[in-house]
Protein backbone atom coordinates (compact mmCIF):
# COMPACT_ATOMS: atom_id res chain seq x y z
CA UNK A 1 0.00 0.00 0.00
CA UNK A 2 1.03 3.29 -1.25
CA UNK A 3 1.39 6.31 1.69
CA UNK A 4 -0.38 9.45 0.97
CA UNK A 5 0.95 10.89 4.29
CA UNK A 6 2.51 14.17 3.57
CA UNK A 7 5.98 15.42 6.07
CA UNK A 8 5.98 18.91 7.92
CA UNK A 9 7.31 20.78 10.94
CA UNK A 10 6.07 22.80 13.72
CA UNK A 11 8.26 25.63 13.80
CA UNK A 12 7.96 24.63 17.90
CA UNK A 13 11.01 22.07 17.22
CA UNK A 14 13.22 25.05 16.83
CA UNK A 15 12.52 27.23 19.77
CA UNK A 16 15.92 26.94 21.54
CA UNK A 17 17.36 28.46 18.02
CA UNK A 18 14.26 31.15 17.45
CA UNK A 19 14.69 32.29 21.58
CA UNK A 20 18.18 33.16 21.04
CA UNK A 21 17.69 34.77 18.01
CA UNK A 22 20.15 31.95 16.18
CA UNK A 23 17.21 31.40 13.22
CA UNK A 24 14.93 33.52 12.16
CA UNK A 25 11.60 32.70 9.86
CA UNK A 26 13.64 32.14 6.91
CA UNK A 27 15.94 29.72 8.60
CA UNK A 28 13.05 27.69 9.89
CA UNK A 29 11.50 27.51 6.87
CA UNK A 30 14.47 27.29 4.49
CA UNK A 31 15.33 24.10 7.11
CA UNK A 32 12.62 22.49 6.15
CA UNK A 33 11.73 22.53 2.87
CA UNK A 34 15.60 20.92 2.60
CA UNK A 35 14.42 18.00 4.45
CA UNK A 36 11.26 18.05 2.16
CA UNK A 37 9.17 18.77 4.66
CA UNK A 38 6.65 21.34 3.22
CA UNK A 39 4.04 21.53 5.68
CA UNK A 40 4.73 24.17 7.90
CA UNK A 41 2.94 24.53 11.41
CA UNK A 42 3.27 27.60 13.56
CA UNK A 43 2.60 28.65 17.24
CA UNK A 44 1.31 32.57 16.15
CA UNK A 45 2.83 33.88 19.36
CA UNK A 46 5.76 32.19 19.00
CA UNK A 47 6.66 33.04 15.48
CA UNK A 48 4.98 36.26 15.16
CA UNK A 49 5.64 39.26 17.68
CA UNK A 50 2.41 41.18 18.92
CA UNK A 51 -0.13 38.28 18.36
CA UNK A 52 -2.75 38.11 19.80
CA UNK A 53 -3.18 41.03 22.16
CA UNK A 54 -1.23 43.38 20.40
CA UNK A 55 -1.71 42.45 16.31
CA UNK A 56 0.62 41.50 13.98
CA UNK A 57 2.39 43.76 11.26
CA UNK A 58 0.94 43.54 7.93
CA UNK A 59 4.53 43.20 6.94
CA UNK A 60 5.10 40.35 8.38
CA UNK A 61 1.87 38.84 7.32
CA UNK A 62 3.82 39.60 4.00
CA UNK A 63 6.62 38.69 4.84
CA UNK A 64 5.26 34.67 6.19
CA UNK A 65 3.84 34.58 2.50
CA UNK A 66 6.52 35.37 0.32
CA UNK A 67 8.51 33.03 2.41
CA UNK A 68 6.30 30.31 1.65
CA UNK A 69 6.54 30.87 -1.77
CA UNK A 70 10.07 31.29 -2.00
CA UNK A 71 11.03 27.69 -0.44
CA UNK A 72 7.64 26.22 -1.64
CA UNK A 73 6.13 25.06 1.25
CA UNK A 74 2.52 24.89 2.42
CA UNK A 75 1.16 26.47 5.86
CA UNK A 76 -0.59 23.75 7.91
CA UNK A 77 -1.61 25.34 10.98
CA UNK A 78 -2.11 27.81 13.27
CA UNK A 79 -1.24 26.91 16.79
CA UNK A 80 -3.60 29.14 19.07
CA UNK A 81 -3.60 29.41 22.74
CA UNK A 82 -7.21 31.40 23.86
CA UNK A 83 -5.78 32.20 27.50
CA UNK A 84 -9.50 31.69 29.29
CA UNK A 85 -7.16 32.64 32.32
CA UNK A 86 -6.45 36.35 31.39
CA UNK A 87 -8.26 37.87 34.26
CA UNK A 88 -6.78 37.40 37.40
CA UNK A 89 -10.03 37.57 38.87
CA UNK A 90 -12.50 36.52 37.10
CA UNK A 91 -12.91 33.64 33.91
CA UNK A 92 -13.61 34.63 30.77
CA UNK A 93 -16.85 35.14 29.87
CA UNK A 94 -18.20 32.34 26.89
CA UNK A 95 -19.13 35.35 24.40
CA UNK A 96 -15.36 36.72 24.65
CA UNK A 97 -13.82 33.18 24.50
CA UNK A 98 -15.96 32.44 21.24
CA UNK A 99 -14.66 35.56 20.07
CA UNK A 100 -11.21 35.18 20.51
CA UNK A 101 -11.41 32.01 18.98
CA UNK A 102 -12.59 33.93 15.71
CA UNK A 103 -10.09 36.38 16.10
CA UNK A 104 -7.84 33.22 15.57
CA UNK A 105 -9.68 31.77 12.60
CA UNK A 106 -8.99 35.21 11.12
CA UNK A 107 -5.18 34.96 11.68
CA UNK A 108 -5.28 31.73 10.49
CA UNK A 109 -6.81 32.78 7.39
CA UNK A 110 -4.81 35.21 7.08
CA UNK A 111 -1.68 32.91 7.34
CA UNK A 112 -3.39 30.77 4.57
CA UNK A 113 -3.61 27.66 7.18
CA UNK A 114 -6.37 25.05 6.32
CA UNK A 115 -6.43 24.56 10.26
CA UNK A 116 -6.20 26.24 13.32
CA UNK A 117 -4.96 24.27 16.78
CA UNK A 118 -7.25 23.96 19.80
CA UNK A 119 -5.69 23.21 23.21
CA UNK A 120 -7.22 20.10 24.60
CA UNK A 121 -8.57 22.22 27.42
CA UNK A 122 -11.09 24.47 25.88
CA UNK A 123 -14.66 24.09 26.50
CA UNK A 124 -16.38 22.06 23.32
CA UNK A 125 -19.03 24.52 23.19
CA UNK A 126 -17.14 27.40 22.60
CA UNK A 127 -15.78 25.50 19.59
CA UNK A 128 -18.96 24.53 18.53
CA UNK A 129 -20.38 27.95 18.95
CA UNK A 130 -17.56 29.06 16.88
CA UNK A 131 -17.67 26.53 14.49
CA UNK A 132 -20.11 28.26 11.58
CA UNK A 133 -17.70 31.54 11.26
CA UNK A 134 -14.60 28.94 10.49
CA UNK A 135 -16.70 27.22 8.10
CA UNK A 136 -16.93 30.29 6.68
CA UNK A 137 -13.57 31.00 6.61
CA UNK A 138 -12.42 27.84 5.11
CA UNK A 139 -10.64 26.86 8.59
CA UNK A 140 -11.26 23.70 10.89
CA UNK A 141 -11.22 23.85 14.25
CA UNK A 142 -8.65 21.27 15.54
CA UNK A 143 -8.89 19.49 19.08
CA UNK A 144 -5.58 18.58 19.89
CA UNK A 145 -5.41 15.38 22.06
CA UNK A 146 -2.44 14.99 23.84
CA UNK A 147 -1.60 12.71 26.50
CA UNK A 148 -2.46 12.45 29.21
CA UNK A 149 -5.56 12.24 27.42
CA UNK A 150 -6.27 9.87 24.60
CA UNK A 151 -8.92 8.73 22.57
CA UNK A 152 -10.67 6.54 24.67
CA UNK A 153 -10.42 9.40 27.74
CA UNK A 154 -14.47 10.75 28.55
CA UNK A 155 -12.84 14.46 28.04
CA UNK A 156 -12.33 13.49 24.62
CA UNK A 157 -15.49 11.44 24.10
CA UNK A 158 -17.40 14.33 25.40
CA UNK A 159 -15.31 16.68 22.67
CA UNK A 160 -16.32 14.31 20.24
CA UNK A 161 -20.24 13.41 20.86
CA UNK A 162 -20.14 17.63 20.94
CA UNK A 163 -18.67 17.88 17.49
CA UNK A 164 -20.87 15.25 16.09
CA UNK A 165 -23.89 16.77 17.70
CA UNK A 166 -23.08 20.07 16.24
CA UNK A 167 -22.43 17.92 12.28
CA UNK A 168 -20.01 21.03 11.24
CA UNK A 169 -17.88 19.78 9.31
CA UNK A 170 -14.77 22.55 10.86
CA UNK A 171 -14.54 20.92 14.22
CA UNK A 172 -11.97 18.14 14.37
CA UNK A 173 -8.66 16.37 15.87
CA UNK A 174 -5.06 16.26 15.75
CA UNK A 175 -3.43 13.60 17.73
CA UNK A 176 0.04 14.57 19.49
CA UNK A 177 1.92 11.11 19.07
CA UNK A 178 3.65 11.54 22.53
CA UNK A 179 0.59 9.63 24.01
CA UNK A 180 1.86 6.19 22.44
CA UNK A 181 5.14 6.20 24.82
CA UNK A 182 6.04 2.96 24.44
CA UNK A 183 9.03 3.60 26.72
CA UNK A 184 10.18 6.19 29.32
CA UNK A 185 12.49 8.42 26.98
CA UNK A 186 16.55 7.82 27.72
CA UNK A 187 16.64 12.07 27.73
CA UNK A 188 13.93 12.04 30.74
CA UNK A 189 15.83 10.15 32.69
CA UNK A 190 19.27 10.89 32.52
CA UNK A 191 17.98 14.43 33.45
CA UNK A 192 16.42 13.07 36.12
CA UNK A 193 19.72 11.32 37.19
CA UNK A 194 20.91 14.71 37.30
CA UNK A 195 19.19 16.44 39.51
CA UNK A 196 20.24 13.42 41.97
CA UNK A 197 17.74 10.95 41.46
CA UNK A 198 19.26 7.58 42.70
CA UNK A 199 20.05 5.11 40.14
CA UNK A 200 18.33 2.35 41.83
CA UNK A 201 15.29 4.57 41.80
CA UNK A 202 15.26 5.89 38.23
CA UNK A 203 16.01 2.28 37.38
CA UNK A 204 12.82 1.31 39.20
CA UNK A 205 10.70 4.06 37.35
CA UNK A 206 11.53 3.31 33.61
CA UNK A 207 11.40 -0.50 34.41
CA UNK A 208 7.56 -0.05 36.37
CA UNK A 209 7.14 1.91 33.16
CA UNK A 210 7.98 -0.91 30.68
CA UNK A 211 6.00 -2.85 32.62
CA UNK A 212 2.86 -0.76 32.43
CA UNK A 213 2.61 -0.34 36.16
CA UNK A 214 -0.34 2.02 37.63
CA UNK A 215 1.40 5.33 37.79
CA UNK A 216 0.16 5.63 41.85
CA UNK A 217 1.56 2.03 42.45
CA UNK A 218 4.80 3.61 41.27
CA UNK A 219 4.74 6.88 43.52
CA UNK A 220 4.06 5.13 46.54
CA UNK A 221 6.78 2.44 45.89
CA UNK A 222 9.24 5.50 45.35
CA UNK A 223 8.22 6.86 48.04
CA UNK A 224 8.89 3.73 50.50
CA UNK A 225 12.34 3.38 48.42
CA UNK A 226 13.06 6.72 50.12
CA UNK A 227 12.81 9.05 46.90
CA UNK A 228 11.68 12.60 47.74
CA UNK A 229 12.08 16.08 45.15
CA UNK A 230 13.17 14.87 41.82
CA UNK A 231 12.82 10.95 42.30
CA UNK A 232 9.23 11.85 43.12
CA UNK A 233 9.26 14.46 40.16
CA UNK A 234 9.99 11.54 38.11
CA UNK A 235 7.60 9.23 38.97
CA UNK A 236 4.49 11.51 38.42
CA UNK A 237 5.90 11.76 34.88
CA UNK A 238 3.86 8.60 35.21
CA UNK A 239 0.57 10.53 35.98
CA UNK A 240 1.49 12.49 32.60
CA UNK A 241 2.42 9.93 30.01
CA UNK A 242 1.23 6.38 29.42
CA UNK A 243 1.61 3.99 26.25
CA UNK A 244 -1.63 4.49 25.01
CA UNK A 245 -2.73 2.42 21.44
CA UNK A 246 -2.15 4.06 17.95
CA UNK A 247 -4.98 2.16 16.52
CA UNK A 248 -7.33 3.79 18.80
CA UNK A 249 -7.10 6.92 16.28
CA UNK A 250 -8.70 4.29 12.97
CA UNK A 251 -12.28 5.30 14.73
CA UNK A 252 -11.52 8.95 14.52
CA UNK A 253 -10.03 8.98 11.43
CA UNK A 254 -12.53 11.15 9.11
CA UNK A 255 -11.81 13.33 11.96
CA UNK A 256 -8.36 14.04 11.91
CA UNK A 257 -6.69 16.09 10.16
CA UNK A 258 -3.38 17.04 11.16
CA UNK A 259 -0.83 15.26 13.79
CA UNK A 260 1.76 16.37 15.10
CA UNK A 261 4.76 14.30 15.10
CA UNK A 262 6.24 14.28 18.74
CA UNK A 263 9.48 13.24 19.64
CA UNK A 264 11.78 13.38 22.79
CA UNK A 265 15.39 11.90 21.03
CA UNK A 266 16.22 10.73 17.50
CA UNK A 267 19.33 8.87 18.24
CA UNK A 268 22.54 8.94 15.29
CA UNK A 269 20.80 5.73 13.61
CA UNK A 270 17.27 7.81 13.46
CA UNK A 271 15.19 6.04 15.93
CA UNK A 272 12.92 7.59 18.20
CA UNK A 273 13.57 5.58 21.62
CA UNK A 274 10.20 5.72 23.28
CA UNK A 275 7.71 6.49 20.28
CA UNK A 276 6.58 3.90 18.13
CA UNK A 277 6.69 5.57 14.86
CA UNK A 278 6.65 2.18 12.51
CA UNK A 279 3.50 1.26 14.49
CA UNK A 280 1.83 4.70 14.27
CA UNK A 281 2.72 5.11 10.35
CA UNK A 282 1.31 1.80 9.28
CA UNK A 283 -2.10 2.81 11.78
CA UNK A 284 -2.08 5.71 9.80
CA UNK A 285 -1.82 4.04 6.58
CA UNK A 286 -4.16 1.58 7.31
CA UNK A 287 -7.11 4.61 8.61
CA UNK A 288 -6.23 6.25 5.02
CA UNK A 289 -4.33 9.16 6.77
CA UNK A 290 -3.36 11.80 3.64
CA UNK A 291 -2.54 14.63 5.70
CA UNK A 292 0.57 16.21 6.97
CA UNK A 293 3.08 14.57 10.43
CA UNK A 294 4.19 17.45 11.67
CA UNK A 295 7.60 17.16 13.37
CA UNK A 296 7.60 18.57 17.04
CA UNK A 297 11.05 18.13 18.69
CA UNK A 298 10.29 18.27 22.62
CA UNK A 299 13.62 16.90 23.92
CA UNK A 300 15.15 20.76 24.09
CA UNK A 301 13.72 21.32 27.75
CA UNK A 302 15.17 18.06 28.79
CA UNK A 303 18.77 18.13 27.80
CA UNK A 304 19.37 22.04 27.67
CA UNK A 305 20.52 21.51 31.43
CA UNK A 306 23.60 19.90 30.35
CA UNK A 307 23.85 20.93 26.59
CA UNK A 308 22.84 23.25 23.71
CA UNK A 309 20.54 21.34 21.64
CA UNK A 310 20.41 21.15 18.25
CA UNK A 311 17.32 21.22 16.60
CA UNK A 312 17.90 21.01 13.28
CA UNK A 313 19.92 17.89 13.09
CA UNK A 314 17.18 16.30 15.43
CA UNK A 315 14.18 17.45 13.41
CA UNK A 316 16.52 16.07 10.06
CA UNK A 317 16.73 12.74 12.01
CA UNK A 318 13.09 12.46 12.50
CA UNK A 319 12.64 13.32 8.61
CA UNK A 320 14.97 10.58 7.33
CA UNK A 321 12.83 7.94 9.56
CA UNK A 322 9.73 9.53 8.42
CA UNK A 323 10.28 9.36 5.21
CA UNK A 324 11.78 5.28 5.46
CA UNK A 325 8.52 5.07 6.90
CA UNK A 326 5.97 6.51 4.24
CA UNK A 327 8.44 4.67 1.41
CA UNK A 328 9.96 7.61 0.27
CA UNK A 329 12.80 6.56 -1.87
CA UNK A 330 15.09 9.78 -1.53
CA UNK A 331 16.66 10.22 1.78
CA UNK A 332 16.15 14.15 3.15
CA UNK A 333 19.30 15.88 3.62
CA UNK A 334 20.13 19.56 4.69
CA UNK A 335 21.77 21.88 1.94
CA UNK A 336 22.41 25.07 4.40
CA UNK A 337 24.40 24.95 7.09
CA UNK A 338 22.52 27.37 9.97
CA UNK A 339 25.59 30.15 10.72
CA UNK A 340 26.50 29.08 14.55
CA UNK B 1 12.39 25.18 29.71
CA UNK B 2 14.92 28.38 28.75
CA UNK B 3 15.80 28.79 32.27
CA UNK B 4 19.17 29.38 31.78
CA UNK B 5 18.59 31.98 29.17
CA UNK B 6 16.00 33.98 31.23
CA UNK B 7 19.20 36.54 32.67
CA UNK B 8 20.92 37.63 29.38
CA UNK B 9 24.43 37.82 29.77
CA UNK B 10 26.30 41.30 30.46
CA UNK B 11 23.14 43.14 30.76
CA UNK B 12 23.67 44.25 34.30
CA UNK B 13 24.32 47.99 35.09
CA UNK B 14 23.78 50.59 37.74
CA UNK B 15 20.68 53.10 36.24
CA UNK B 16 18.91 55.87 38.01
CA UNK B 17 17.42 54.91 41.18
CA UNK B 18 18.42 51.19 41.10
CA UNK B 19 20.33 48.71 38.64
CA UNK B 20 18.75 46.36 35.71
CA UNK B 21 18.98 43.96 33.85
CA UNK B 22 17.63 42.28 30.58
CA UNK B 23 14.96 39.53 31.49
CA UNK B 24 13.50 36.71 28.82
CA UNK B 25 10.54 35.10 29.33
CA UNK B 26 11.41 31.45 30.09
CA UNK B 27 8.60 29.87 27.95
CA UNK B 28 7.81 28.90 24.14
CA UNK B 29 5.42 31.48 23.06
CA UNK B 30 4.85 35.52 24.48
CA UNK B 31 2.19 36.20 27.40
CA UNK B 32 -0.16 38.98 27.89
CA UNK B 33 0.95 41.13 30.88
CA UNK B 34 -2.37 40.07 32.43
CA UNK B 35 -0.88 36.74 33.03
CA UNK B 36 2.89 37.64 34.09
CA UNK B 37 1.84 37.08 37.82
CA UNK B 38 5.01 38.17 39.28
CA UNK B 39 8.85 38.86 38.69
CA UNK B 40 11.18 37.91 41.89
CA UNK B 41 14.81 40.00 42.08
CA UNK B 42 17.09 38.52 44.60
CA UNK B 43 20.96 40.12 44.53
CA UNK B 44 23.52 38.76 46.90
CA UNK B 45 20.85 37.41 48.81
CA UNK B 46 18.59 40.30 49.24
CA UNK B 47 15.16 40.39 47.93
CA UNK B 48 14.09 42.84 45.65
CA UNK B 49 9.86 44.09 47.73
CA UNK B 50 7.44 43.56 44.87
CA UNK B 51 6.54 46.94 44.63
CA UNK B 52 9.88 48.14 43.68
CA UNK B 53 10.50 46.30 40.09
CA UNK B 54 9.57 47.54 37.20
CA UNK B 55 9.24 46.09 33.74
CA UNK B 56 10.12 47.83 30.60
CA UNK B 57 9.19 46.66 26.97
CA UNK B 58 9.15 48.78 23.63
CA UNK B 59 9.38 52.32 25.84
CA UNK B 60 6.65 51.65 28.24
CA UNK B 61 7.22 50.74 31.91
CA UNK B 62 4.63 48.83 34.39
CA UNK B 63 5.24 48.08 37.86
CA UNK B 64 4.23 44.54 38.58
CA UNK B 65 0.39 45.60 39.74
CA UNK B 66 0.10 47.51 37.17
CA UNK B 67 0.87 44.40 34.48
CA UNK B 68 -2.23 42.28 36.24
CA UNK B 69 -4.87 44.61 34.33
CA UNK B 70 -2.76 45.07 30.95
CA UNK B 71 -4.72 43.12 28.10
CA UNK B 72 -3.32 45.26 25.61
CA UNK B 73 0.73 44.32 25.66
CA UNK B 74 2.79 41.46 25.48
CA UNK B 75 6.16 39.94 26.64
CA UNK B 76 6.95 38.50 23.51
CA UNK B 77 8.74 34.99 23.01
CA UNK B 78 12.75 35.77 23.54
CA UNK B 79 11.84 39.17 23.57
CA UNK B 80 14.59 40.99 26.33
CA UNK B 81 12.79 43.45 28.80
CA UNK B 82 14.07 45.91 31.05
CA UNK B 83 13.73 44.47 34.72
CA UNK B 84 14.51 47.36 37.22
CA UNK B 85 15.13 47.20 40.76
CA UNK B 86 14.84 50.44 43.15
CA UNK B 87 17.63 50.23 44.82
CA UNK B 88 18.80 53.40 46.48
CA UNK B 89 22.70 53.65 45.52
CA UNK B 90 22.47 50.55 43.02
CA UNK B 91 24.93 47.86 43.19
CA UNK B 92 28.71 48.27 43.37
CA UNK B 93 31.04 47.67 40.67
CA UNK B 94 32.10 44.08 40.50
CA UNK B 95 30.43 40.86 40.68
CA UNK B 96 26.89 40.32 41.96
CA UNK B 97 24.65 36.66 42.32
CA UNK B 98 21.35 37.86 40.49
CA UNK B 99 18.36 35.42 41.14
CA UNK B 100 15.53 36.06 38.85
CA UNK B 101 12.18 34.37 38.86
CA UNK B 102 9.44 34.17 36.84
CA UNK B 103 5.37 33.23 37.92
CA UNK B 104 3.03 32.91 35.14
CA UNK B 105 -0.68 31.88 34.94
CA UNK B 106 -0.95 29.46 32.38
CA UNK B 107 -4.43 28.57 30.91
CA UNK B 108 -3.93 25.42 30.18
CA UNK B 109 -1.76 23.82 32.87
CA UNK B 110 -3.41 22.39 36.01
CA UNK B 111 -0.38 24.57 38.57
CA UNK B 112 1.07 27.73 38.55
CA UNK B 113 4.26 27.38 37.45
CA UNK B 114 7.55 29.60 38.96
CA UNK B 115 10.72 29.67 36.77
CA UNK B 116 13.90 30.31 38.24
CA UNK B 117 17.37 31.32 37.00
CA UNK B 118 20.18 32.62 39.16
CA UNK B 119 24.06 33.52 37.49
CA UNK B 120 26.66 35.62 38.74
CA UNK B 121 26.86 38.96 36.57
CA UNK B 122 30.04 41.76 36.67
CA UNK B 123 28.90 45.22 36.92
CA UNK B 124 31.04 47.29 35.22
CA UNK B 125 33.05 50.04 37.42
Amino acid sequence: MTSQIKRGVSLYSFQNETFQGKMNLEDCIRTCAELGARGIEVIGEQSFWGWPEVGVAEADIANWHALIAKYDCVPVSHDYMLDYKRYKDRPMPFEEQVASVRKDIDFGAALGTPFIRSLVSIDPNVLVAAAPYAEEKGIKLLTEVHAPLHFDHPWIIRIAEAFAKSGSPALGFLPDMGMFLKKFPPCWSAKFRRMGVPDRIADYIEKAYEDRVLSEYVLLEVQQMGGTGPALGMAETLRHNAAFEPKRMLDYMPMIHNIHGKFYEMTADYVEPSIPYDEIIAVLDQGGYSGYICSEYEGNRWIEDAEEPDSVEQVRRQQVMLARLIGETTVPALKTPIAA
Amino acid sequence: MMDKLMIVEDSLANVDGGFAFLGRLPYYRGLGLSMVEDLQITVDGEAIPREDVRFSVRGKTYTLDQMETVYDDRWNFGEKATITALKAGGLAPGKHTLEFAVRNRISYLPFVPTTRCVKELALAA
